[in-house]
């Protein structure tokens, strides 16, 4: 894999991140259960998205071929989509929703955290910018994740299920493959071992204080970075593009 | 799952450095944690503030609208109160 190649790829790749999980996150704007919290859900969704954009712009200018921030976004199919299984799972109840957000902001807090000395100037400038967003949103979630853990019975035994049953998307955020590796090498990429063990120390913290089990490692679903989603995926982006597949060009 | 609500909390926001909180509003929260998390998100969205105090509603003493009279209404003609005699000096703006 070309230099060239790698950088487009992964600038694209952290906009899919971005993006889809804002996408996951605006689906529950007007549902959530408390005023307040559903303010907090619809900011954060607006930061990834945000990013989103900031990733995409950066990607159609590297590639070079006139493509812009919606192209990327609702112009390609599903396998064109390199985001991680993880965050395009359904929301589910709101323990799976929290429960989410901390196992990918706390990888996604040390990835930007890597990011902003990498030796691409731009990807730096946004990983800067969209680290002190992520911070807070890592804050307000382990809030909450603390909350339901160590909370009532119910509250405890749910969130531990969703503990349990997401755990098996979070080995694909630290295997890396060529775009990863060649990003690492000629970039100064993050090294995702190390952010897997920083990962698991704060993960272990937060599940400790919120009297949840951490579960073994056991089989890991993979295949996101190379456009290979779960079931939900197609769906869930063809609402996202509807609008545009049925209007192209339409804009406010 | 119980109905109750959340306590109330109200917000003072400091919008910059060398003003003072201002009461900005109140939210709901089951704790001081997320009432310091909520205010920030519903209160200031915009670049409205630099720093925030919560405190629940129901630790705030006020007057009773019912003695109005006994309270404010004697200073009403205490005008000597006022100092009114000293130049403002232009473009000062928070004094």
């Amino acid at each position: 894999m070309t230099y060239d190649a790698a950088l487009l790829a992964y600038v694209s790749r952290l906009g899919d991140n971005a993006l889809i999980l804002g996408q996951r996150m605006v689906e529950v704007v007007a549902a959530y259960p408390e005023l307040e919290e559903e303010l907090a859900n619809a900011n954060f969704a607006l930061d990834y998205i945000g990013q989103a954009r900031m990733f995409y712009t950066y990607a159609g200018e590297l590639e070079g071929k006139g493509r812009s921030e919606d192209d990327f976004a609702f112009l390609r199919d599903e396998n064109e989509f390199c985001n991680c299984l993880l965050i395009e799972q359904p929301n589910g109840h709101f323990g799976d929703s929290v429960t989410k957000l901390v196992f990918f902001d706390a990888f996604y807090l040390s990835l930007l955290g890597a990011l902003k000395g990498c030796k691409d100037a731009r990807i730096a400038e946004i990983a800067a910018r969209a680290e002190k967003e992520i911070r807070y949103h890592l804050r307000h979630n382990t809030q909450w994740i603390v909350r339901l853990g160590d909370g009532t019975a119910e509250s405890h035994a749910r969130v531990q299920g969703s503990v349990d049953s997401l755990w098996k998307y979070t080995g694909e955020l630290f295997a890396p493959d060529v775009v990863d590796r060649t990003f690492a090498d000629e970039y100064g990429g993050p090294d995702l071992e190390a952010i897997h063990d920083q990962w698991k120390t704060d993960v272990k913290t937060i599940l400790d204080e919120a009297t949840l089990t951490m579960p073994e490692d056991g089989w890991m679903a993979m295949g996101g970075k190379a456009g290979r989603h779960t079931e939900h995926f197609g769906y869930m982006i063809a609402e996202m593009q509807y609008l545009q597949r049925r209007h192209p060009g339409a804009s406010w | 799952m119980s109905s109750k609500e959340w306590p109330l909390y109200e917000v003072f926001i400091r919008s910059k450095s060398g003003l003072s909180h201002r009461h900005a509003g109140s939210i709901h929260a089951a704790d001081d944690q997320m009432a310091l998390d909520a205010a920030r998100d519903t209160y200031t969205r915009r670049n409205e503030g630099v720093s925030i105090w919560v405190v629940r509603s129901s630790e705030i003493v006020a007057s009773d609208p019912a003695e109005t009279a006994a309270f404010f209404e004697p200073a009403e003609d205490k005008i000597y109160r006022h100092p009114t005699f000293y130049d403002m000096p232009e473009g000062v703006e928070n004094l």
